[in-house]
């Protein structure tokens, strides 16, 4: 057998070389795997998370197909208990806490800095390296053998009652805590000393606000995970009684220890989202984001309140009557900051400048879901309705109109905004809003039916589940169909657009902060001057009609 | 049980009306911020798309705004969290003259123990128009009582009770589910309440076996461990452990020089746990029960020792 080859003619006008970018200084692997370009290491964790997401995403198909009927008939019911701790886990700790900051900071924040990269380059790449470690061990785990025991772990029947893997996906957990914890350092020790001359703390980014707060939470909340989870493998390995009654334990301290960080995770999972969606309303409505104070000091009161509501997780728990009033004061008051940001940001968008590009259709998107899954927060917070929906399905509607319809609308948004800041190439604008509009529906029609089918009175966590409640599980099903399949248009079009997508100018939307007075995609070293700001991030003031070089911003000396 | 489609579960309960009520307020609420915020986001998306000639100076008043959107949702929060807070005190407040039923929850069943002796599994009976209070433990995991159609959920623990009490004021079947998972057929774990007129519910309980009443039966069991030997007085000789006449809702004074309230949780620790508070005046000596009463025989012996009045006073 022989193969012919056509001579390929050769090109008429050598080719110009590229300018030098980050992404074409080297091409092998090891120039990857040994980066500590805080823009390799975003997309490092932009591999690794779409890849845990699809793994999630895989099993919340399984059994959102399982639920089509009352009886169980796809999977077997021990199978079933870990399809949803998988997705859970999967979901939770591997994609959605490192999502934003880590992808999307990672990459944007020493850009809206105007510094070089992060404050520690090399501990940067060790949190994407201790996240691997823990994610890769954690996938193996839950894939061959299982966990069943949601991604709750409540005792004590986690620490002594369930036969499954349940200690080494907890150390899986619990390494990779320390990524976060290292990411959430190092991003606070860079926005306090990396701040480029001018660059005051009143004319940073909201996105940088954001995730000034997260980071906060990341390094005072991780740290309450990791010690619960050293308790219960004590309980578990040792048989040291901490939790578990039969051995003078109490199994609501784990309760305690467990919310004190997972409640503040749900924070570290939603602020960096509305970080994004700060910077998406001001660059697609044409205007500073309104009230620029009020949604940055609310940054910081969720973080701070975010650590004392933890309790109305646990209304029922048998938890003191009085402990349940002062958790439910509280949770209506971290409500106030999050109900500020909504309105600021609607302002903003009055009387603006607004193109309905795929990024701020996906804010328009959050900011309504959001403000859903927000006000359903409060019917939590009510204390006497608390007790008839706690464990229902109505929470598992209201977290993820919060993390789906609010975390992932803004990461995607946020994708699509920095896309040709992060390739150099734009994405098909008519695909993108397609599936925006796919994705809105896909995701209302999955879980509004949940609320009805919680206050109807539907556990969580059925596998076979009484007959009144198939039609609705029947909508979310093929709700859920149409938005796996919207998610997996941006997965294709993104991937087409870096070959076929047209070339990224430096600032395709025309927007102020620092990362779009660079070339897209940016040279290795970010800036080749230090730039010297002297004004506000969102100044459109005095715009001119083309989107050329920002005025406020000048370029001191070479460095 | 009826099982068509519906968007809106009964209202079988005292509470439930109430608790509906605090639920429509709310989701009125909710209407109306997310059709003014979504309503707002497409008005502005069309009126100030970029080109068109709407007036587009900006006023002032920005503070103005801010006090209002801050104020106005505190404010309302406030009015729902105290109305709930006050229907939640309701709520886990039982009536002095509820009826009690004794329930010991474990991977994956439900029993229950009324008042009359009287045990069944994963169907509970109870009158209509009567307050039931529920006094439950878990032999294994967290379990949680939940009654839909009560509106009525808690959590039942292992080495601890819990209590929740619920009125029902309509007659039927109504579901009962674990709401808290508890492994592997946490979804089987369910079972049935039924609601009967007060005649029927007498009716019922006579024409199923009689068990012992938990205070009869709890006697039986002090005498089988030989409580009797340090716990009661005889003429004139002081007894190795303190007397249980009348103790049930007594402050107990404890060697340490605190105080306890002798309640159902006290007396469970004291029979297990004996070392754990020792009351004033008496000696660590008891031996420890543990592993050698089951959980309805703890309720037992405490409804007993409840049944206990002052001493001299027959039970």
């Amino acid at each position: 057998m022989s193969i012919a080859v056509e001579p390929q003619p050769a090109p008429a006008v050598p080719k110009q070389p590229p300018p030098r970018n980050y992404l074409n200084t080297s091409y092998t692997v090891a120039s990857w795997l040994l980066t500590t370009d805080h823009k390799r290491v975003g997309l490092l964790y932009l591999f690794a998370i779409t890849f845990f997401f699809m793994i999630g995403g895989a099993a919340a198909v399984l059994f959102r197909l399982d639920l089509m009927t009352p009886e169980a008939d796809l999977v077997e019911t021990e199978t079933y208990n870990k399809l949803f701790t998988l997705h859970g886990v999967m979901m939770i700790f591997f994609f959605l806490v490192p999502s934003i900051p880590a992808v999307l900071g990672n990459f944007v924040l020493p850009l809206q800095l105007g510094a070089r990269d992060l404050a520690f380059p090399k501990l940067n790449l060790l949190s994407w390296y201790v996240f691997m470690v823990g994610g890769i061990f954690t996938v193996y785990v839950m894939l061959s053998g299982g966990v069943d025991t949601g991604w709750t772990f409540y005792t004590p029947y986690s620490s002594t009652y369930s036969n499954t893997y349940v200690m080494i996906t907890a150390t899986g957990i619990f390494i990779t805590g320390f990524s976060s914890i290292l990411t959430g350092l190092n991003f606070i020790v860079t926005i306090h000393t990396m701040r480029a001359p001018g660059l005051t703390w009143f004319r940073l980014p909201l996105f940088v606000w954001s995730l000034y707060a997260t980071s906060l939470i990341m390094v005072l909340g991780t740290p309450v995970l990791a010690v619960a989870i050293l308790l219960v493998a004590l309980e578990r390995g040792l048989g040291i009684g901490i939790f578990d009654p039969a051995l003078g334990g109490d199994p609501i301290l784990f309760q305690h220890l467990f919310w004190f960080y997972s409640h503040p995770a749900v924070y570290i999972m939603v602020l960096p989202g509305m970080g994004v969606i700060s910077e998406l309303v001001a660059t697609f409505s044409r205007k500073e984001v309104f009230g620029y104070k009020f949604v940055a000091f609310a940054s910081m009161a969720i973080a701070v309140f975010g650590f004392l509501v933890w309790g109305h997780h646990m209304f029922v728990s048998s938890q003191s009557a009085y402990a349940g009033l002062i958790f439910s004061l509280l949770s209506f008051v971290v409500a106030i900051p999050s109900a500020i940001k909504v309105f600021n940001w609607t302002a903003t968008l009055y009387k603006g400048q607004i193109s309905l590009q795929t990024p701020l259709l996906y804010s328009a998107g959050f900011i309504g879901l959001f403000t859903l899954g927000g006000l359903t927060g409060l019917f939590l917070a009510s204390i006497a309705l608390d007790v008839h929906v706690h464990d229902t399905y109505f929470v598992v509607a209201h977290f993820h109109y919060i993390m789906v319809g609010g975390t992932v609308m803004a990461y995607l948004g946020g994708i699509h905004y920095w896309w040709p800041k992060i390739t150099g190439r734009m994405y098909p604008e008519g695909w993108a809003r397609l599936s925006a509009v796919l994705i809105f529906i896909g995701f209302n029609l999955t879980f509004f039916p949940q609320f009805i089918l919680g206050y109807l009175g539907m556990p969580r966590r059925y596998h076979v589940y009484a007959e009144e409640f198939q039609v609705l599980n029947v909508m979310s099903s093929a709700g859920a169909s149409i938005l796996g399949i919207g998610y997996l248009f941006p997965l294709g079009y993104l991937l087409w657009s870096l070959r076929y997508g047209a070339k990224a100018p430096a600032n395709p939307w025309g927007a102020k902060t620092l990362e779009w007075t660079i070339p897209s995609p940016p040279p290795t070293e970010n800036f080749t001057h230090t730039p010297v700001v002297h004004g506000g991030p969102y100044d459109f003031a005095d715009e001119q009609p083309e989107h050329g070089l920002n005025p406020l911003v000048t370029r001191s000396a070479p460095v | 049980m009826d099982t068509s489609f519906r968007l809106f579960p009964d209202q079988a309960s005292t509470v439930a009306p109430r608790v509906d009520a605090l639920y429509f307020f709310l989701i009125g609420m909710s209407v109306f911020f997310t059709v003014l915020i979504a309503g707002l986001i497409v008005l502005f998306a069309l009126r100030y798309r970029r080109g068109s000639k709407a007036d587009r100076t900006l006023g002032h008043g920005h503070m103005w705004a801010e006090a209002v959107w801050i104020g106005v949702p505190l404010v309302i929060s406030m009015v729902i969290f105290v109305w709930a807070a006050k229907l939640y005190f309701f709520m886990v407040r039982p009536p002095a003259d509820a009826m009690e039923i004794n329930v010991v929850a474990k991977q994956w069943m439900w029993k229950f123990q009324h008042p009359q002796g009287n045990r069944e599994i994963d169907n509970l009976h109870v009158p209509a128009g009567r307050p039931v209070k529920l006094r439950m433990i878990s032999q294994d995991v967290i379990h949680s009582f939940f009654v839909p159609a009560f509106r009525t959920k808690q959590d039942v623990i292992p080495g601890r009770y819990t209590t929740t009490w619920f009125e029902a004021t309509q007659l039927g079947e109504f579901h009962l589910f674990c709401a808290e998972y508890c492994g592997t057929n946490h979804s089987l774990m369910k079972g049935r309440v039924t609601v009967m007129a007060p005649a029927d519910y007498q009716a019922w309980l006579g024409g199923t076996t009689l068990g012992e009443p938990p205070a009869v039966a709890g006697q039986r069991l002090f005498e089988q461990l030989r409580c009797a030997s340090c716990h009661q007085a005889a003429a004139g000789v002081a007894t190795r452990g303190p007397p249980l006449e009348g103790l049930f809702g007594q402050q107990v004074p404890l060697v340490n020089g605190q105080k306890v309230l002798a309640d159902d949780d006290y007396l469970r620790e004291s029979i297990l746990k004996p070392r754990a508070k020792v009351v004033a005046g008496f000696q660590p000596i008891m031996p420890t029960f543990e592993g050698q009463v089951s959980e309805e025989g703890l309720m037992n012996l405490i409804a007993y020792i409840k049944s206990l009045g002052p001493q001299g006073a027959k039970p």
